[in-house]
């Protein structure tokens, strides 16, 4: 993004976070809810791409700490807790889950890795079913309450969109701020190579727990605001699929780009919903684009988008060469 | 211990399913570094063009080799020009999410082309049960064992007798030596995905009569035969035989002795051990790091 200038992407930044604020005010109780998945999802992505775009350590069980957050939110707020301390719970339980299932990632990489934490998946979807006397088992968690914020009820569709879009706003300054830390260098370190990483001094075996502990906990924030926003959880939702969802809106939106989340969670929410006027043949359309989409751009929507930046700074690059040799010539 | 027997016949059976699967599942990894998330989809799209063909009026025999064709033109030469081709030079990560959209792409149009109900499938076997050493087995489980332990012995003697398979280890092991010595590396790596398009055929065929079709059968088989890859060893077909039995029979004997609600975690928990203890799988050699 870096090709833009700085005036108009703070101008940009302005105008859409001014949309997501203003335009939804007269959408419908569906539009809102779609809305505020989308937020939701974004969080849950955001701290995939952390786990998989910087620190490069395949997971496919960001679905499993969403349902961690979200069975914690859910009982702790029907037994009369407030939402605020049921997040704090939730971000703890899923960063000491996520920490543990960080060691398998100390022995095995890649695709084993991906194996191991699918395996995980699986088992945490096994528990949410049958530990009903936690759960609810197949039943799930009903009368979920939404919170009061400063006062304020937010049973309504609206405000409890603005709480998800607030707590986006937050997850996204906080992951701002730790990819520009000298933590989130090392993430980056670790991607590209972690030998060199190591004999740099980066205590690798701390920065890839790290890295999954993170990823995971913001997982379980997004699954602590999931079970208000639906106000009804089972374990159906939380299974393989969502993981593997989650895992397609980090790779479509563009893995390691600070914004590919938040694109990629737009079209694994927002196009199916477009495409709902097309009835049966919606999901598939949406498979055939995500897989054109890829065939196109591995790297995902931001790839594109970074690739014609790039294009275009070699083109002035080479322009400015250009003129710099004629006049060293015109100077002989 | 008449239970144990039968519990151990009908794993094997199932087992054997899972074995076809993942050998295919191996081999596209090995030549082309496929991991193909859609493979559980493959399984469960030939039963249902098998069925269109036999509703299109071809008796059952014609509607098999027509579905195992049909499948090798669409799951093994539309597979790998459409998507694995253009995707293989980008890495693992990008190709295999693409295969998770070709899957639920797959599934989508099954129940919205063909019937989102379980359809009824004919078995190749007829019904029934023997006896042997005093135990009724059926038919179908002996049927399904032979069938498939023909296709294994089939393929370890093309691969490891003839030439051809000689030249496609070659092409997997080493593709640049294997183009220097002269091997149609390109020609090799489609003959893997014909291959894999006919064993997933082959144990559609198979798995069908006993499971129904149904657009959303793949998904389970997807993963039993992902983890009998890696539990036998990612990079081995007979590794992947293995795995298949092994977690066939291990299925089979949590759902009677560990409880029916953590059946599905045993295989998890087997296969998270294995990882960790030995990666490279059971019968797998280790493969060397590239860093």
């Amino acid at each position: 993004m870096s090709g833009f200038a700085k005036p108009l992407k703070i101008a940009l930044g302005l105008i859409v976070i001014v949309g997501l604020i203003v335009i939804p005010m007269n959408f419908n109780r569906y539009g809102l809810f779609i809305l505020s998945q989308w937020a939701v999802m974004s969080i849950a992505a955001m701290g995939l791409n952390l786990t998989l775009g910087y620190a490069g350590q395949v997971s496919l069980a960001q679905g499993a700490f969403v349902g961690i957050g979200a069975y914690a939110a859910a009982i702790m707020t029907t037994h009369g807790w407030p939402l605020p301390a049921a997040i704090l719970v939730a971000i703890a339980l899923s960063f000491a889950v996520g920490w543990v299932l960080g060691y398998p990632a100390l022995r095995v990489q890649h695709h084993y890795l991906a194996f191991v934490t699918l395996a995980f998946s699986t088992l945490a979807f096994l528990v949410f079913r049958n530990e009903s006397w936690l759960t609810g088992g197949i039943y799930g968690i009903s009368n979920i309450p939404r919170p009061h914020v400063f006062g304020f009820a937010t049973n309504k569709p609206l405000p409890f969109y603005y709480v998800c879009l607030g707590s986006l706003a937050i997850v996204s300054l906080a992951v701002w701020w730790l990819i520009r830390s000298p933590w989130g260098r090392a993430f980056m370190a670790l991607r590209e190579n972690p030998l060199r990483a190591q004999s740099l001094g980066i205590d690798t075996r701390r920065y890839t727990l790290m890295a999954f502990a993170i990823g995971s906990a913001l997982g379980g924030v997004a699954g602590a605001l999931y079970a208000p926003l639906t106000q009804y959880i089972d374990p159906v939702p939380f299974n393989l699929s969502l993981s593997l969802d989650l895992l397609m809106m980090v790779i479509v939106g563009g893995a390691g780009f600070y914004f590919g989340p938040f694109l990629g969670a737009m079209i694994a929410v927002l196009l199916p919903e477009w495409l709902r006027f097309t009835e049966g043949y919606y999901l598939m359309l949406y498979a055939i684009a995500v897989m054109l989409l890829l065939i196109w751009s591995p790297t995902g929507i931001l790839g594109i988008l970074d690739r014609y930046l790039a294009e275009r700074r070699t083109k002035a690059a080479s322009a400015l060469r250009a003129v710099a040799k004629s006049r060293l010539e015109t100077a002989q | 211990m008449s239970n144990l027997f039968d519990l151990l016949v009908a794993g094997l059976a199932t087992g054997a399913i899972y074995a076809l699967v993942a050998v295919g599942f191996t081999l596209l990894w090995q030549t082309s570094q496929t991991i193909n998330f859609a493979q559980g989809e493959f399984v469960m799209l030939p039963a249902f063009l098998m069925l269109a063909a036999m509703h299109a009026g071809a008796p059952f025999w014609l509607a098999i080799i027509l579905g195992i064709l049909l499948s090798m033109i669409l799951l093994g030469l539309g597979f790998k020009m459409l998507l694995v081709d253009p995707m293989m030079r980008h890495g693992v990560l990008p190709l295999a999410i693409a295969t998770m959209a070709l899957a639920i792409g797959i599934k989508e149009a099954v129940k919205q082309f063909f019937s989102a109900e379980a359809s009824p499938f004919p078995s190749i076997v007829p019904t029934g049960d023997v006896s042997i050493l005093g135990h009724a087995v059926s038919l179908q489980s002996i049927g399904v064992l032979v069938v498939a332990i023909l296709a294994v012995v089939g393929l370890t003697t093309l691969l490891n007798r003839t030439s051809l398979g000689h030249q496609m280890q070659a092409a997997a092991q080493n593709p640049t030596v294997a183009r220097i010595i002269g091997v149609p590396v390109e020609r090799m790596i489609l003959l893997t995905f014909l291959i894999n398009a006919f064993l997933v055929a082959l144990a559609s065929l198979l798995i069908t009569p006993i499971y129904l079709a149904k657009f959303s059968s793949g998904e389970v088989l997807g993963q039993a035969a992902f983890i009998a890859a890696i539990v036998g060893g990612f990079n081995q077909v007979r590794g992947a035989i293995a795995g298949g039995l092994l977690i066939g029979v291990l299925d089979n004997l949590a759902a009677a002795y560990v409880s029916t609600q953590y059946r599905a975690a045993v295989p998890m928990i087997f296969l998270i051990a294995v990882i960790l203890f030995r990666p490279q799988g059971l019968l797998g050699r280790a493969e060397e790091r590239t860093v």
